[in-house]
């Protein structure tokens, strides 16, 4: 008996083994930027971090119509209102979104303002109203609203301040310095961790000395008294938006080290690598080989510890703030918010005033949730 | 040994000397100094100043002379112990400072133990329970004290501790001991005080120190060492003490220099907020009023603390680490 052997005709074709499935093929050809993106996803913590984080700063975008009254209104009747609770039903029928209606009265022991809800008054909240009319953005007049205190009715959703200003409102206006401050410390201190950080490590040598121990002078400085002294330097007479400008140079003056070492001991080891060399005997200036060669190699990385970093200056504004040494009144953030909260009377009679607190916490969790995920996806082809 | 103490000792000093001329530069920077803002209070007020006393002030301190000499003048003080004049306090700045610097220096220690406290179990348990529940509730139990803004922490702690331990508000002890000579009841009320700034500071620094004595345990715990003991039959407990903790611990002295300088800053905004007799708020109203020396100084003994205070700890570490004492001096 012989074997028969099956020969094919068809040319062979030496893909047809090695061909790649349709995910592999997508893997391989994808950007480094796009890996990045496939490995964070599968960071579910980090993900929805980064959604709440997109969340809130898309809510600065919209301050004036999140918040139900301006940013100053004054609601003289109302100082010191405690929270109102938002119902559905009253008396077991649906109502919808409502609050009850409040009396006041003054209790003459301590002085304190009371409002006891009135059960009877049933006052339906309004949504995509007008109300309190702003100027948006401080570009055009408009009074159109989220949500609006409903007719002859007040919605102090977190209660109200000694002026009897709704904390809710505040409190969404404050997002917005407080959250964009982060930002733009957080681009002054990558562009100066870059540069300096950039030289050392590139040019080696006495350079890298001097910033080496430059680095590590300010990093033995305790942060916050630094902070305060540089703080009251700040000229009484500065506009608000120059104070907001200066407390921000301010904390990033100390932020750029922990970038500036990343980024030198990256540059380092990489200068050494045969492109960079290669670069180098075609001409190229260092400029151009720390910019287009070697940065882009690590950029993910930096930009997850930039993100790392930003809480640091938020926390860092709110302490100076509640100091009282960092932005004042009339500009509002959530350490001016909680300046008001600076004695133990307010803990014990108007805890309401504590809540700024909460978004500060919120935020700056995620953004550690957030940085930790990405820096973990930072480096895709691991 | 001696020689690695030494030459670290000798490397702080240019370190100190960077750090003075930063701190000159910070109190120099507003404009006008105490003795003008002064004169014009006075005015305002429509008193007479007294010219002479102003004029003497003025020269004894050397406000009219150039900036570099003032500086010098001001470093040359400190050597000899001698550091400036406090405006404000009409006192000499060794003074103002004395027992505030000492409770620092003891609400700081105070703060690094409880941290140690709390992290070195919690760090061992996440790393050795990795991706637990225990793990990710202590990490988030850790954020969350990250998270909490201190003096506000330290607010509510405060109303606490008033409401249910009846602890009197503010200060580090119970009002009728202020001044009183020392005794066991003084000693007790200081305790009672004493914790809220600490249990506040501490929970700052506590989380950063539990991510990394986490890290570092792990990256331990995946040697080969740690499998080959485990194949011997080594029972798990003692495996865990015996090699991969001792060499974590190391870390966990040198983490020292990074906790160091967060700790004096918790100290000083929490002292704020509670009133505490330490240098927070002092610095703050110093800050403040211009009051330029007295500010001065206490940047600089912060710094000093900081700087000495990563010293003691590269030291510990030295002794506990051959590698470092060795390999260092090899190296260098």
């Amino acid at each position: 008996m012989s074997e028969q052997h099956f020969v094919s005709q068809e040319p062979f074709n030496p893909h047809s083994i090695e061909a790649l499935t349709p995910v592999q093929e997508k893997y391989y050809m994808a950007s480094q930027w796009q890996l990045m993106w496939w490995k964070l996803r599968r960071h579910r913590l980090a993900v929805i971090c980064g959604a709440i984080l997109i969340l809130n700063y898309a809510s600065i975008m919209f301050s004036e119509v999140i918040a139900p009254y301006d940013l100053h209104t004054r609601n003289t009747d109302y100082i010191y209102s405690p929270p109102q609770s938002v119902h559905l039903f009253h008396e077991g029928e649906f109502i919808g979104p409502f609050v009850y209606g409040r009396g006041y009265e003054l209790d003459m022991d301590i002085l304190k303002r009371n409002y006891p809800e009135n059960r009877d008054e049933v006052l339906p909240l309004r949504f995509f109203c007008s109300g309190d009319s702003y100027r948006f953005w401080g570009l055009f007049d408009a009074s159109f609203h989220l949500v609006c205190p409903p007719t002859n009715g007040t919605f102090f959703l977190l209660g109200t301040d000694r002026l009897g200003r709704d904390m809710f409102s505040r409190i969404t206006y404050g997002a917005r310095i407080s959250l964009t401050i982060g930002l733009v410390g957080i681009l002054i201190s990558f562009t100066l961790g870059i540069i300096i950080g950039g030289l050392a490590g590139y040019y080696g040598g006495w350079v890298d000395a001097t910033v080496q121990r430059m680095i590590e002078v300010i990093r033995s400085f305790p942060e916050l008294p630094l902070w305060m002294a540089l703080s009251a330097v700040l000229p009484v007479n500065w506009s608000p938006l120059l104070i907001f400008f200066g407390i921000t140079v301010i904390l990033a003056m100390l932020d750029w080290t922990g970038l500036a070492r990343a980024v030198r001991s990256k540059l380092l080891s990489l200068r050494e690598e045969d492109y960079c060399a290669a670069a180098e005997l075609m001409g190229a200036k260092p400029g151009r080989i720390i910019g287009r060669h070697l940065l882009p190699g690590f950029m993910s990385h930096l930009i997850a510890s930039a993100t790392l970093s930003v809480p640091a200056m938020i926390l860092g504004e709110t302490a100076l703030s509640f100091l009282g040494l960092g932005l004042r009144p009339p500009v509002t953030s959530w350490g001016v918010l909680l300046n008001e909260a600076q004695n133990i009377s307010v803990v014990a009679l108007y805890p309401w005033l504590l809540y700024p607190m909460v978004p500060v916490i919120l935020v700056i969790i995620t953004f550690n949730f957030f940085g930790d995920g990405l820096r973990d996806a930072a480096d895709p082809y691991k | 040994m001696l020689k690695y103490i030494l030459r670290r000792i000798v490397t702080m000093i240019p370190t100190l000397l960077v750090i003075s001329m930063l701190v000159f530069v910070i109190i120099q920077l507003p404009p006008g100094d105490y003795l003008e803002s002064h004169i014009a209070e006075l005015q305002s007020q429509g008193e007479s100043v007294d010219e002479q006393k102003i004029q003497f002030l003025r020269e004894e301190y050397g406000l009219d002379k150039p900036v570099v000499q003032q500086y010098l003048y001001w470093v040359a003080g400190m050597l000899q112990g001698d550091f400036g004049y406090s405006f404000e306090y009409d006192l000499p700045v060794t003074e103002v400072v004395g027992d505030r610097l000492f409770l620092t220096i003891i609400i700081s220690i105070a703060t690094i133990l409880f941290t140690w406290m709390i992290a070195f179990p919690i760090g061992i348990y996440s790393a050795t329970h990795q991706y637990s529940w225990g793990d990710y509730g202590l990490s988030m139990l850790g954020f969350l004290g990250l998270a909490t803004p201190n003096f506000l922490l330290a607010l509510i702690m405060l109303y606490l501790a008033n409401v249910y331990f009846g602890t009197s508000i503010g200060g580090l002890m119970d009002p009728e001991y202020i001044g009183a000579p020392w005794s066991f009841d003084k000693l007790l009320s200081i305790l009672e005080h004493l914790w809220i700034p600490v249990v506040v500071i501490g929970t700052s620094g506590t989380a950063g120190m539990i991510r990394r004595l986490r890290a570092n345990l792990l990256d331990e715990l995946q040697k080969q060492y740690v499998t080959t003991g485990r194949a011997k039959g080594l029972p798990p407990g003692r495996l865990l003490f015996k090699y991969p903790l001792r060499v974590a611990l190391n870390f966990f002295v040198a983490d020292v220099g990074n906790l160091l300088p967060a700790v004096i800053s918790g100290a000083e905004i929490v002292a704020v907020v509670m009133s505490l007799p330490t240098t927070g708020p002092i610095l703050l109203s110093s800050l403040q009023s211009q009051d330029m020396y007295l500010a001065g100084s206490f940047l600089m003994f912060l710094a000093l603390l900081t700087v000495v205070g990563v010293l003691v700890s590269d030291i510990a570490l030295a002794l506990l680490d051959p590698r470092i004492r060795l390999g260092g001096a090899a190296s260098k």
